[in-house]
């Protein structure tokens, strides 16, 4: 597979190591009413989806960004590659 | 006709029959080919040497010295010889070369041929005319289709030791000689515009028309010469023979510069976003490999798009003993011909459903060839000059013990003959090669006019086919589709190509009437050779109910051997469907993947063989660890000295027993440069060392360092390490040598993805810096010589677990930490790496007048067992902060990974286990690592278990052996002696529950 870096531009798969869901941006809040409920959700229950699925990836061999890729899982067609930390931005982890 | 008349009619026509320059050289020799006469070129098959010239295979030479057996059959051991002339091919294996270089399953008809060769049959025994395991075939009622699921299974036990054995032993196909290899396999990476995969017809004017519009090209062939078929058939192109046409192309391309040509190049397979794999095979044609060039290389090439050109091939129809050496598919035949100027004999039959197979005919004819019969199981099959047609007939039986003699017809009259013949050339029809475009997502679709399937579905990105394996037959439109595929994916990338002025050529329809299978005759009728199935084989599975084709293929072995059924799969599919009432496309294909053929484990391992087999680190004083003998232990990647023996140690206790008595009587070093480090900077630095530790880090002064626990977010215990603050906006920190690189990562994530407005960046030190351990009662005083003298390290000035930049042997920057793995007063030294051997040799001077000693990983450990630090073995990853005895640095008061899941209920249980020491009451027992605990009485079980040993050492500062673990509430059962047993061993040794701190609990050395 070949990933867009939004910095680098194009790069072989085998320079990054591979995360998982998104999701595990949206740490939750821990000292919420129901924390331990929002953490065991947070940690152990990702939807597995067949077709797109935004991930995350680490550009390890290269530049140490994450990446939000999100990717079909059924074709490997990769449709939007995205700094994390703009997402995380994003999704309201700004302090 | 009986088998003397029929020989003696061969004889004579062998006699009188081959003419011209080459006759006598090799028996079934004809003149013209592409071979090149001159010198020829010596092999050996079994042993026996033969003669053939450059420009053959091992398959075409073989058959020119009138070598028709070259193999046994899988499982039955059946007599077979060569049936494609490609890489299709399933029978004619063999070991080619031997010692090291012995590579078993070769395809005989793809092995280029060079003076020296030297090739073995395989899966016989004593001898391929005198195979023992032959028997297999009488008993072939027993061994049809998931034989071995039937008839092996009771009693379970004898499957691995008696019946798996035997079956691997008589079944199976080549071996190895257990040798090193000693050639070269490389990895290389290629980026282009276009990739064409084929140089036949289609393939040569794609490349043609994408090189002249000045696009980056690169042509690949599995073959040494390029041309595909138009080196197999006798058309000409535009004014030339094919062959001519061929050589003006590769000229051509060969002086662009922007075209790369790759003969011998197999694409393996087609991968994401237009990535194909491709083995080259530098030098499988010569002797051996030039010094220092590697056999084969395996390339990655990145391509903007690409055309499949891989042509076709053809299929066999089945029919009672198809598999007699001999019975050849009739392309190959042709190809022999006029390609290698070969005849497998020097009387051909032709059986065939279609036009093509009448090629074969006339050409052999105009090669002087005896044709005895055209079987053509068309009613109206064209006329043949030169050779008796039998229209609307059918090869019912053949016969021939080694070899084909003759074959057995039912005329459409309904009586039957007999046809002496030597060879049968076979063909049921051209199947379009489109396994690569199934490699993705690609599902072929049946087209009725050719009765073949062609590429269909999804392709591969950016893929292109064109030419026969489009299911476009004729020369013409193979050029023409290559010519116009290359323009319309050039123009894609913007880049304008023109399809210009097409050579004529030959543009013959497809003319064919599907025909499978002769359904005359009770014997076996073969689908696929080289796994032995037959069609009843397929029957029976049909019968069993096995209808999908998945199925069908999985419970036959139909298509499952190295050939990937090339030849076999659309005959059983067919059988199939017909059983099962359906159309072709209605039961479908089975997936193709890759590689498209065999590839050998030397290209994929590369140069990562022995010690190149994963990166080897080195410590900054390996080399002078190296120059006192130190023993080496690998360590993740890195070579860490494990211990450094003295002259008369002829035991490694000795050395380590030695180590550490030193140490904690004097000073040792030790280096521990394998731990990670990481420099922490930014005005949120000690915040998000906050929330990386579970214990608190925002208040620790300037100048100090403090012991770290890392959760994980679940709550189990991480890493440890330490962090130093050197400034307000500045840390160091440092982790395991095991998770260094884990932890970085997990601390990007953190900031990046969790924290991602903090103010701080991260950077991996852990190369850049040499750090040594000085321990023991003189550690101070030894560094106070190397220490530049302006730096006040006195017990006052630089008290237990302070840190600071310093500067040693006279202004080398440098930094210091004052922390303690041994329990010993124990600095850690730093430099910058380059000076890590000028700096070891140093402290060894420095230390010389205290009998410093060097200690490796096992003083290390014995000591902080001694002291009871958790390592790897306590933070085994099921093993909480509470567990550990840290239960109550886990900050309540702040966010941190791991803190909030670390509170959860089924964590904090009252009989939680415990880390705690454990010391034999005997004290020559040895404590085992890995024991469980059991209480001092009752049964010794799973459910009575009170917990496990961790890890163990001999310590010789107590003088008996030791060991640290988790125990069932360990920490009140102090004084309590219970059991540590060992089932496996049948080992049971009682311990005293103790401290883990078993050398001055209460920490007075290390503050001294």
């Amino acid at each position: 597979m070949i990933i867009n870096h939004p910095i680098l531009g194009p790069r072989d798969f085998q320079e990054f190591t591979y995360l998982g869901d998104a999701s595990l941006i949206d740490r939750p809040d821990w000292q919420a009413d129901n924390a331990a409920d929002q953490f065991h959700d947070y940690l152990y229950l990702r939807d597995n989806p067949a077709g797109e699925h935004r991930e995350l990836w680490f550009h390890e061999q290269g530049d140490r960004s994450w990446l939000v890729v999100t990717r079909n899982t059924v074709t490997h067609e990769i449709l939007n590659v995205e700094l994390a930390r703009d997402v995380a931005r994003a999704r309201g982890r700004s302090k | 006709m009986t088998d003397a008349v029929m020989n003696a009619g061969r004889v004579a026509f062998q006699a009188d029959g081959s003419t011209g320059a080459r006759k006598g050289v090799q028996v079934n020799r004809l003149d013209g080919g592409l071979i090149k006469g001159g010198k020829p070129l010596s092999f050996t098959f079994d042993g026996k040497r033969f003669k053939g010239f450059e420009g053959d295979t091992l398959a075409s030479a073989l058959l020119a010295n009138g070598v028709r057996l070259m193999g046994r059959s899988f499982k039955y051991h059946r007599p077979r010889g060569v049936l494609t002339s490609g890489s299709e091919e399933p029978n004619a294996l063999v070991e080619l070369r031997s010692g090291g270089r012995q590579e078993p399953n070769t395809r005989a008809t793809v092995a280029e041929l060079y003076d020296g060769l030297e090739a073995n049959s395989q899966n016989r025994w004593p001898s391929l005319q005198h195979d023992f395991m032959a028997i297999n075939d009488r008993f072939s009622n027993f061994l049809t289709a998931g034989f071995y699921y039937k008839t092996f299974m009771w009693p379970a036990a004898f499957w691995e030791k008696l019946y798996e054995p035997i079956i691997r032993k008589a079944a199976g196909l080549g071996s190895i000689s257990f040798e090193a290899d000693p050639d070269a396999y490389d990895k290389g990476f290629l980026h282009c515009d276009l990739l064409v995969i084929g140089a036949g017809p289609a393939g040569l004017m794609a490349a043609l028309t994408a090189g002249r519009a000045g696009a980056q090209v690169i042509i690949a062939d599995e073959d040494f010469l390029l041309g595909g078929r138009l080196n197999a058939e006798t058309f000409g192109v535009g004014d030339l023979t094919g062959a001519a046409w061929v050589e003006q192309a590769q000229a051509e391309l060969a002086a662009m510069p922007n075209v790369r040509v790759m003969p011998r190049t197999t694409i393996i397979g087609a991968f994401d976003h237009g990535i194909y794999g491709a083995v080259e095979r530098t030098a499988d044609h010569v002797l051996a490999p030039e010094a220092g060039k590697p056999r084969q290389i395996l390339w990655r090439i990145y391509s903007k798009r690409a055309m499949l050109a891989a042509g076709a091939t053809e299929r066999p129809i089945a029919f009672e003993n198809n598999d007699r050496p001999g019975v050849m598919l009739a392309g190959a035949v042709r190809a022999y011909a006029n390609r290698w100027a070969v005849t497998p004999d020097q009387t051909v039959a032709v059986f065939t459903n279609n036009d093509d197979g009448h090629r074969t005919a006339a050409d052999l004819i105009a090669k002087g060839v005896k044709v005895t019969a055209v079987i053509d199981t068309r009613a109206d099959a064209p006329a043949v000059e030169g050779a008796e047609l039998f229209a609307g007939a059918q090869v019912i039986d053949t016969k021939g013990r080694l070899g084909l003699e003759s074959v057995r017809l039912r005329l459409a009259s309904g009586i039957t003959r007999d046809v002496p013949c030597g060879a049968l050339a076979v063909s049921g029809g051209w199947n379009p090669n489109v396994h690569l475009t199934c490699h993705q997502r690609g599902r072929p679709a049946w087209r009725e006019d050719i009765a073949a399937f062609v590429p269909a579905g999804e392709l591969p990105q950016n893929m292109v086919v064109a030419g026969a394996a489009n299911g476009d037959f004729s020369t013409a439109a193979a050029l023409r589709a290559g010519a116009e595929g290359a323009v319309a994916a050039l123009s894609k990338l913007g880049i304008e190509a023109k399809v210009g002025e097409l050579p004529e050529a030959e543009d013959a329809p497809v003319n064919v009437t599907p025909f499978w299978y002769v359904k005359e005759g009770k014997g076996r009728a073969w689908l696929d050779q080289q796994n032995d199935v037959t069609v009843k084989d397929v029957k029976l599975a049909h019968q069993e109910n096995f209808r999908s084709v998945e199925h069908l293929k999985r419970y036959t072995t139909l298509g499952m051997a190295t050939d990937q059924g090339k030849t076999s799969n659309m005959g059983g599919l067919a059988i199939m469907a017909e059983l099962a009432g359906k159309q072709i496309p209605e039961v479908g294909t089975t997936m193709f993947r890759p590689p498209y053929t065999p590839v050998s484990f030397g290209v994929m391992a590369g140069r990562s063989v022995g010690e190149e087999f994963r990166p080897t680190r080195k410590t900054p004083s390996h080399k002078w660890a190296e120059e006192q003998g130190a023993v080496f232990v690998e360590v993740g990647q890195w070579l860490r000295a494990q211990w450094f023996p003295k002259a008369g140690e002829t035991h490694w206790r000795q050395s380590v027993d030695r180590e550490v008595l030193q140490t904690r009587n004097s000073v040792g070093i030790c280096d521990v440069t394998t731990l990670g480090k990481i420099d922490v900077q930014g005005k949120d630095a000690a915040e998000f060392l906050n929330k990386m530790y579970a214990n608190a880090f925002a208040k620790l002064p300037v100048g100090k360092v403090r012991y770290g626990l890392m959760l994980r977010e679940d709550g189990i215990a991480y890493d440890d390490g330490t962090a130093a603050r050197f400034a307000e906006d500045h840390f160091v920190v440092t982790t395991t040598t095991a998770n260094a690189v884990l932890v970085y990562r997990n601390m990007e994530f953190a900031r990046q993805c969790l924290f991602p407005d903090m103010d701080v960046q991260l950077i991996s030190t852990t190369e850049a810096w040499a750090q040594f351990a000085v321990a023991g009662p003189n550690a101070r005083k030894l560094l106070q010589k190397v220490v530049d003298p302006e730096f006040d390290i006195s017990n006052e000035a630089f008290p237990f677990m302070a840190c600071g930049e310093v500067t040693v042997a006279g202004g080398c920057r440098a930094r210091l930490f004052r922390i303690s793995f041994s329990g010993e007063l124990a600095y850690e030294i730093a430099v910058p790496t380059r000076y890590g051997d000028a700096m070891i040799r140093k402290l060894m001077e420095a230390g010389e007048e205290f009998g410093a000693v060097p200690y490796g990983t096992e003083a290390l450990g014995v000591m902080r067992i001694e002291k009871g630090h958790a390592a790897g073995n306590e933070l085994n990853g099921t093993t909480s902060a509470l567990n550990l005895g840290m239960g109550k640095m886990v900050s309540k008061k702040k966010d941190c990974i791991g803190n909030t899941l670390s509170e959860r209920e089924g964590m904090n249980q009252e009989d939680a286990l415990k880390l705690v020491g454990f010391k034999p009451v005997n004290a020559a027992d040895p404590v085992q690592a890995g024991a469980h605990l059991m209480n001092a009485d009752g049964e010794v079980s799973a459910a009575t278990d009170q917990g496990y040993i961790t890890s163990a050492a001999y310590s010789p500062v107590l003088g008996c052996s030791i060991g640290i673990g988790f125990l069932k509430r360990g920490d009140s059962r102090k004084g309590e002696v219970i059991r540590a047993v060992n089932p496996l061993e049948g080992k049971e040794i009682q311990v005293e529950v103790v401290s883990a701190h078993f050398v001055d609990p209460e920490g007075e050395r290390l503050r001294g």
